[in-house]
């Protein structure tokens, strides 16, 4: 046990210990095997997971330093781990919510039910910033919206799962889910098979079997291919890796032509149809005829092929209207509007500042609340109430009051916490999880999901902008 | 496959082979340099000249070093990061462009040029340059030819792999070239004379072709070491060779039979072919070993543009989007890539 002696929970739900001290028990083999190493075989395996990190090039280059090695993305080799029946409610959660969600969409840009009924106030639709009215009408293949969606989730002092947010735009990450499994097979492998951890390899498939499932193209076999911002993307990584696991061109704006209405791409042989193209480009830049002019990253024309419903995109455009924070605060209402059922994961409680009474609280309480930017992420654009100097809060205030509607507030949620190993000994570190559920034929949701870790002590920031690391999760079996 | 993914791999490729062939030239320069003890500064910067014209730039030379003794020149072609033909800029553009096509290429080939662009950017490389060089030189060459093994070994034979092999032997016929060249440029011997046999058993050295160049019983002299380099339709360094390679891959890429032309690229390989197999080693010095080489050179130049232009500038000139400065196009980009994350 001497990598977990002198190990304190503290007064935090933690995945790995009860409140008693004693070790959960389904966490017990992983204990029992991790004590069974001494501190030396311990760092041997977590170099040799990073060694692999660096070969395979998983890094992020350090700026202004020409000679500069490139640095690995921080991985903790202590996985989390997962109950069976834990991850079924999570799982039956998180489907129900991509279903209400696609149909919020399609309502949202068709008829506008949920806004007739007043379940939504309008305004708070028409306002939102990712809204896109232009394309209220048209109609996607097998009427899907949100085909990826990555929604974080968060534990309090309970143990009870919130959402914390949904990312229905082109959430990132998966390749790391992925690739941080491989690196802690290599790390320990007998403990799998005597574990018995659900394995997540099926992702890259799931996500081409959607793909093919919503082109446009009955007659042939669909052409899907992967639109990416370009190599100085820091999920670069990630596009050729998803690319190459699903056997599909990763493309760049420049390699796609629209001619009559119909997206090619130039290939050795001239142009070749595409019919499916799981983009990795914000809205914003996907088309510089429509929208931002000076993007250099789309493809002029490829609205008009999208509105003609000559190719299909994943995620659909106009997604972003569902990630607002302001929006998701009315997500249970959907559920239960659309489904007629009580959502299965709560929402973290949230107040809007645009509204009068929540306004008022908002302010009376800056110093006990997290507030959000409306249509902000990684982490930017965030009040952290109990460590901000007056001076922010101050700052903060002033923002709100200038406009409210771009603000929500929440009580700040202690994260549960995992065993990390942190500078030579094993403390406890605040983790979220980001599963990726896929939209297709189905609903397919790879079991657990990438469990970010905030690596420095006390913080509750995990993305990886702000010092996040990230751990494998491990769904149990039985 | 996509335009810019073929001129990616061709240039991944081009690059490594180019870092390959720098070591082996500046291997050779050293050997050679050891019979010429007593240089002046200005003879021995004559003497590298050519090999810095190759890669780099003289006049990017002068700015950056005062001095042109010997440790400059190689710290400038090997290490330099601010020279883009230094070895360690080749290398890391070759895998820069891995990057780019990672999606193409085997994992073992990645992490083969990946572990040889760590190991330019390590303290290890700093140390064998200053200490030992040839050390240096041959842990480059041992891993291009790593690279080039796991390449045979794990790529299947399609259009990508033609690519590929296209900027190899494109890239090793130029240098081959160069490498014949250097007796231009070597300062008088003692004495007077021409270069001996010692010289041209350097050069057969550092294109690994001394074992297959005895085999034919000829003297390492130089007529015998020219016409093995120029016109052996064996040797993989060989001009010849390599152009036939070039032709081979450009008719299987088309699906042109050979002989006949069907773009620019393989009308200007088919023609270069076509004279090295029907030419002797006589036209050459008839002409003058370096103009004949300067020659060849430029049609070698005059193959690479016609690929470029047939495949990656013909399905479509790329069209900049409306609104934007040339002049900032790539920093906007950059600037746009690193944008889009959620």
């Amino acid at each position: 046990m001497e990598l977990f002696a002198g190990y304190q929970p503290g007064p935090f739900f933690d995945e790995m210990f009860g409140t008693n001290g004693a070790v959960r028990s389904h966490c017990a083999p992983l204990l029992s095997r991790f004590g069974q190493l001494d501190r030396s075989d311990f760092l041997t395996r977590k170099a040799n997971s990073e060694l692999y990190f660096l070969r395979q090039g998983i890094t992020f280059n350090v700026y202004h330093d020409d000679r500069g090695m490139e640095r690995i993305f921080p991985f903790d080799p202590i996985p989390r781990v997962m109950a069976a029946d834990e991850w079924e409610t999570l799982e039956a959660g998180l489907a129900q919510r991509i279903v209400a969600l696609n149909l919020f969409l399609h309502d949202i840009y068709h008829d506008q039910r949920i806004l007739a009924d007043e379940v939504i106030p309008r305004h708070y639709i028409e306002r939102a910033r990712h809204y896109r009215p232009e394309f209220r009408g048209v109609d996607v293949p097998q009427d899907i919206f949100i085909h990826i969606c990555g929604s974080d989730l968060i534990r309090g002092a309970d143990g009870t799962y919130h959402v914390l947010e949904d990312n229905g735009r082109c959430p990132s990450g998966a390749s790391y889910l992925l690739e941080n499994r491989n690196a802690l097979k290599r790390a320990f492998p007998a403990l799998f098979e005597e574990m018995g951890v659900r394995s997540v390899d099926s992702y890259p498939r799931d996500l081409l079997a959607m793909l093919q499932h919503i082109s446009p193209r009955r007659d042939d076999a669909p052409v899907c291919v992967l639109l990416t911002p370009g190599c100085h993307n820091s999920a670069y990584f990630e596009h050729c890796y998803l690319a190459r696991q699903m056997g599909i061109d990763i493309v760049e704006g420049g390699d796609l032509v629209v001619v009559d209405k119909f997206v090619y791409m130039r290939t050795t042989r001239g142009l070749r149809r595409v019919d499916v193209i799981y983009r990795r480009i914000d809205d914003d830049f996907l088309d510089p005829v429509v929208f931002r002019k000076d993007s250099v990253l789309g493809v002029p024309g490829l609205m008009n092929a999208y509105r003609e419903g000559n190719v299909a995109l994943a995620n659909a455009v106009g997604t972003g209207v569902a990630d607002d924070k302001v929006i998701y605060y009315f997500v249970p209402r959907m559920i239960e509007y659309y489904l007629g059922q009580k959502p299965l994961l709560p929402n973290v409680p949230t107040y809007l500042a645009s509204e009068e009474r929540d306004l008022r609280f908002i302010l009376g309480h800056l110093p006990e609340l997290v507030v959000k930017a409306a249509n902000e992420s990684g982490g930017y654009g965030m009040l952290m109430g109990p460590s901000a100097t007056p001076a922010e809060i101050e700052a903060f205030r002033e923002r709100i009051i200038a406009d409210p509607r771009n603000y929500i507030a929440q009580p700040v949620v202690s994260l549960s916490r995992a065993p990390t190993w942190c500078d030579g000994a094993v403390e406890g570190r605040h983790v979220d999880l980001r599963p990726y559920i896929i939209y297709g034929s189905e609903v397919k949701i790879v079991p657990g999901g990438l469990t970010r870790v905030a690596l420095k002590k006390d913080s509750l920031v995990v993305n990886s902008s702000q010092g996040g690391g990230s751990k494998d999760t491990w769904v149990l079996r039985h | 496959m996509l335009s810019r993914v073929a001129n990616t791999l061709y240039w991944m490729v081009r690059h490594v082979e180019r870092a390959d062939n720098l070591a082996r030239l500046i291997d050779v320069n050293q050997q050679l340099l050891l019979d010429h003890e007593r240089l002046d500064s200005e003879r021995l910067r004559d003497f590298w000249q050519p090999i810095i014209l190759s890669t780099g730039d003289d006049a990017m030379f002068n700015t950056l070093y005062d001095h042109a003794g010997g440790p400059e020149v190689i710290r400038f072609l090997s290490d330099d990061t601010r020279n883009p033909n230094s070895i360690i800029s080749c290398i890391g553009q070759a895998r820069e462009n891995a990057r780019m096509v990672r999606d193409q290429i085997s994992d073992e080939l990645w992490e083969a040029l990946n572990a040889l662009h760590l190991f330019t950017r390590s303290e290890e490389a700093v140390r064998l340059i200053a200490e030992d060089p040839p050390r240096y030189y041959e842990n480059i060459r041992r891993s291009s030819e790593t690279f080039l093994g796991i390449a045979a070994a794990t790529m299947a034979r399609n259009e990508a792999w033609d690519f590929m092999d296209l900027g190899r032997h494109l890239e090793r016929a130029d240098k081959t070239t160069r490498f014949l060249d250097v007796v231009n440029y070597l300062p008088i011997a003692e004495g007077g004379g021409e270069p001996g046999a010692l010289h041209w058993s350097a050069i057969l050295r550092s294109c690994g072709a001394l074992g297959a160049f005895r085999v034919g019983g000829r003297a390492p002299d130089a007529r015998g070491v020219a016409d093995f380099l120029i016109f052996s339709r064996e040797f993989p360094r060989a001009v010849r060779y390599c152009v036939e390679r070039v032709d081979a891959s450009l008719h299987r890429i088309s699906g042109t039979p050979r002989g006949m032309f069907a773009n620019e690229a393989e009308r200007e390989a088919g023609r270069l072919l076509a004279e090295l197999n029907f030419g002797t080693l006589d036209d050459a010095f008839a002409e003058g070993l370096h103009t004949y080489l300067d020659t060849l050179q430029d049609r070698f130049n005059r193959i690479g543009d016609a690929i470029f232009e047939t495949y990656v500038l013909l399905p479509e000139r790329a069209v900049a989007p409306p609104g934007s400065e040339s002049r900032s196009l790539a920093e906007l980009s950059t600037w746009q890539m690193q944008q889009q994350q959620q």
